[in-house]
Order: C-alpha cells, then sequence, then structure tokens
C-alpha cells in the first residue's frame, strides 16, 4: 500500500514536471509531444486507466 | 510569435488535448462500471461473496458473488471458475448460461462468472481491444465488459520487478503477479490477485469440493488449446471425459497433464494444495492471436480472421482455423458440453458423490439457438433475483 503511495505521489511528480515543460516550449510540435507524454499519467492519477 | 500568441496557441492545445483525455476517460469509467446483471436461475438456492471464506477480500473489487446451486439429494460438490481471465469471453458466457439456466437434482453447484472480477474492469493497455461486446437476446441484447488476462493496474499497482510464486519461490513473469491463473494457492497477506487466490482455496476446503473447472479460450498459435488441462487426481476423468465428447458430442477435445514444476496455475495447485480435483478446459479464440487483423467486436464474437487463416496455411496454429473460424457459440458449446460431461462421468464413478445437473444446453443446441437464447431479460425477472457482476 505504502509503495502504492508513492507511485501515486511519484506519477503527480512526473506530471507537474510534463506540464512546466509544456509551458517553456517554443515549438508546437514539442508542445503536442507533452501533451500526448502528459495523458497516461493524468489518466493514472485520476484512477481512469 | 508575439508572447500572447504564444499563450494562446498553449491554451488550445492543452485544452484540445483535455478534451481528448475526457472522452477517453469517461469511455474508461464507463467501462469499469458497467453492470452486468445475473438473472438467476430457479436452481440458485443462496448468493454469496468471496469474502465470507476470506475476510481479507471484504470491500475490494474482487469480492465476487458466487452462484450456489443445491440439489434435494446430498451428492457432491462441484466448483464452475469463469473469468479467471475475462478476455476468453466463453468463459464468463459459460458460467452466466449455468448461473441462469441450471437447476440441481443432486449434489451443489457453485459457480462463479467473475472469478478475477478486477481483470474485468479494464482491456490490455494499448491492446486496441474494444471495452465490451454485445451478445444478441430475443429481448434485445446483453452488454458485457471485454476484460483483460490481468487485474487493473488501478487495484494493484505497481508490479514488482521480479515475481517470486509463492510458495514455489519460482520465477514467474513480473506481470503474472496480476494473473489469477500465476498466484495460486495465493497468500493471505499478498497481493489483491494473490488474496483472492488465497479466498478461493478457502472456499475449496471448507465446502469440500470435490472438482473445480477453471473456464479458458487460448490462441490458436498456443499449443495448449482444445483440450482439458488435468492434476494427476482427475487424469483418468479428464482422459474418459476427452474420449465420450470426441465420440459423441460433435467436437474434439484433447487431455493433457498438468506440468509438475509449472507453478502459479489452478490445475496444478488447487489439486495440490486441497482436496479437490482441478481441470481446466481451453477453447480456442483467434481474438487472441499475436497475427490477427483489426481487433474488434467482431472478431471477438465470430473468430473469423483472415491473417489467422494465413498463419494457419503456414503451419503455424495448433488448431484447425477456416473461413468459418471460432465463433463464439462454438466456444461455449464446447465448454458447456465438456462441463456436462465431466460430471456425467464423475456421477457414474461417484455414485455417493454424484452430482446431478439439468438445463444446461449442451454444445449443438448453443450453436443452434445462439447464446442470447439462455441469457434472461432483466426487466421482466424478479428484482430479487437480479444479482450484477
Amino acid at each position: 500500500m505504502i509503495i502504492t503511495i508513492l507511485y501515486y505521489l511519484l506519477t503527480a511528480y512526473i506530471s507537474f514536471l510534463i506540464v512546466w515543460n509544456l509551458l517553456k516550449r517554443k515549438k508546437w510540435q514539442e508542445e503536442i509531444l507533452y501533451i500526448i507524454i502528459l495523458m497516461p499519467f493524468l489518466l493514472r492519477l485520476f484512477r481512469l486507466k | 510569435m508575439p508572447f500572447n500568441w504564444l499563450y494562446l496557441r498553449k491554451f488550445i492545445l492543452i485544452t484540445l488535448g483535455l478534451v481528448l483525455m475526457v472522452f477517453a476517460g469517461v469511455s474508461f469509467y464507463e467501462s469499469r462500471h458497467l453492470k452486468e446483471p445475473v438473472v438467476l436461475s430457479q436452481g440458485v438456492t443462496q448468493v454469496k461473496k468471496l469474502s465470507d471464506y476470506f475476510r481479507g477480500i471484504r470491500g475490494t473489487i474482487n469480492d465476487s458473488n458466487i452462484y450456489i446451486l443445491e440439489g434435494v439429494k446430498p451428492g457432491g460438490t462441484i466448483l464452475i471458475l469463469g473469468g479467471t481471465h475475462p478476455e476468453e469471453p466463453g468463459s464468463r458466457l459459460t458460467t452466466w448460461i449455468l448461473a441462469e439456466n441450471a437447476e440441481v437434482d443432486q449434489g451443489r453447484v457453485f459457480v462463479i462468472n467473475s472469478a478475477n472480477r478486477s481483470a474485468t474492469t479494464v482491456t490490455r493497455l494499448g491492446g486496441g481491444y474494444p471495452p465490451d461486446f454485445t451478445i444478441p437476446t430475443p429481448w434485445g441484447g446483453q452488454k458485457f465488459r471485454m476484460g483483460d488476462r490481468w487485474s487493473n493496474p488501478l487495484d494493484q499497482w505497481p508490479d514488482p520487478e521480479a515475481y517470486i510464486h509463492y510458495p514455489s519461490r519460482q520465477e514467474l513473469a513480473y506481470v503474472d503477479i496480476r494473473n489469477l491463473n500465476r498466484t495460486w494457492p495465493g497468500r493471505a497477506n499478498g497481493t489483491l490477485t494473490e488474496k483472492t487466490c488465497y479466498a478461493l482455496i478457502q472456499l475449496i476446503r471448507k465446502e469440500k469440493v470435490d472438482i473445480v473447472i477453471d473456464l479458458h479460450e487460448a490462441e490458436l498459435q498456443y499449443p495448449v488449446i482444445s483440450t482439458i488441462v488435468a492434476h494427476e487426481k482427475g487424469q483418468d476423468l479428464a482422459a474418459l471425459a476427452s474420449m465420450m465428447i470426441s465420440g459423441t458430442e460433435g467436437f474434439s477435445i484433447g487431455m493433457e497433464y498438468s506440468p509438475p514444476a509449472l507453478h502459479g496455475l489452478s490445475h496444478r495447485e488447487i489439486g495440490d494444495h486441497t482436496q479437490a480435483i482441478s481441470l481446466l478446459l481451453e477453447a480456442p479464440e483467434p481474438f487472441l492471436d499475436a497475427t490477427r487483423g483489426r481487433t474488434d467486436r467482431e472478431l471477438l464474437l465470430e473468430g473469423k480472421d483472415e491473417f489467422v487463416v494465413k498463419a494457419g496455411k503456414h503451419g503455424l496454429l495448433f488448431e484447425k482455423m477456416d473461413e468459418n473460424g471460432w465463433p463464439v457459440e462454438v466456444r461455449v458449446g464446447r465448454h458447456c458440453s465438456t462441463i456436462l460431461q465431466i460430471l456425467e462421468l464423475w456421477s457414474e464413478e461417484n455414485p455417493g458423490k454424484s452430482v446431478m445437473v439439468k438445463g444446461v444446453p449442451r454444445y449443438a443446441e448453443v450453436i443452434e439457438k445462439g447464446i442470447g437464447n439462455f441469457l434472461h431479460d432483466p426487466a421482466k425477472a424478479d428484482s430479487k433475483r437480479i444479482y450484477y457482476e
């Protein structure tokens, strides 16, 4: 259970890093890439998939 | 590009991303929470929960329903497991037919439609599976969750780097720590999947189950197919059933020995750790073949795929495959007849422990009438006789 909670915290942290990097990008191709990468992290964080 | 345009573009892209995520999320949520009704047969005398046998599973998604059919005469006890691997729908559909139609004259039959309920709530990650499928019925249709081979990561996560099976200490594939057919006999303080196996073992011991039949389907490129896999204790029964079925039912089924050194599987561990005979039935399901084409509901239900046919022409299959495919009625009919044949042979050999079942269609009848004819309309049923999986 503790390991599971740690993994959710890690997921939240990585999601934050992805969003941070997304906001700093200048090329639209990279922005789309970050949004696509972000989706599975958010789906797991919200316990949807 | 001016600064404000940059942020406007980011806003639009993020909004589009969120819209996509919401659509996907709603689909995943609805699939996970789809209610599957079971209209109980008149033969069902009790419905218990798995947690009645092991409190450690109470309140979890795997606290599954157990449908108990009891005859007026005492006899033997049989447990039928559906949904060990929910991505093999012939298994769960067979248990639906049993729970909605079977009546028992002698002995007891325990039916579990969703042995690993968690695995029914997710499809294979990245597999492009349909989230559900519908079986046509005279009253419309009944929708079922598609399911996966492994427990939902939302219920058991993360997977370990290496999975060491308990108690054998054998190293298995890491992902199989979520595979209900690799975690037998389970343990009380283990993962959700291990606890589920532990609870099932307690049920088998407490109810003095004589035979456990675990229903499966397999890809045609897998050598263990169209067969009964039997523990040593059930080899005679399985061999006789194989011969009788092949001679009388209109289809062939083989018989294989459960490998003594391969751990975690129901046909091995239930036989080793309880008094019960453990048997596992495999029917062919082209949907699972790696060389399949489009992975859709049609392939799932009709079992037709030109690429799997081509694989057969190259000698890559362990079961015949032609343009007729392997429709789900054929797969479910095989399971129904094999269960009935096993019970008939068991009852002949063990008169004091007979299990006499009626109301269950055999192979030819399932193919002729379709599965939907054996599913009952929940709208017309007594609400007290409806349970949900």
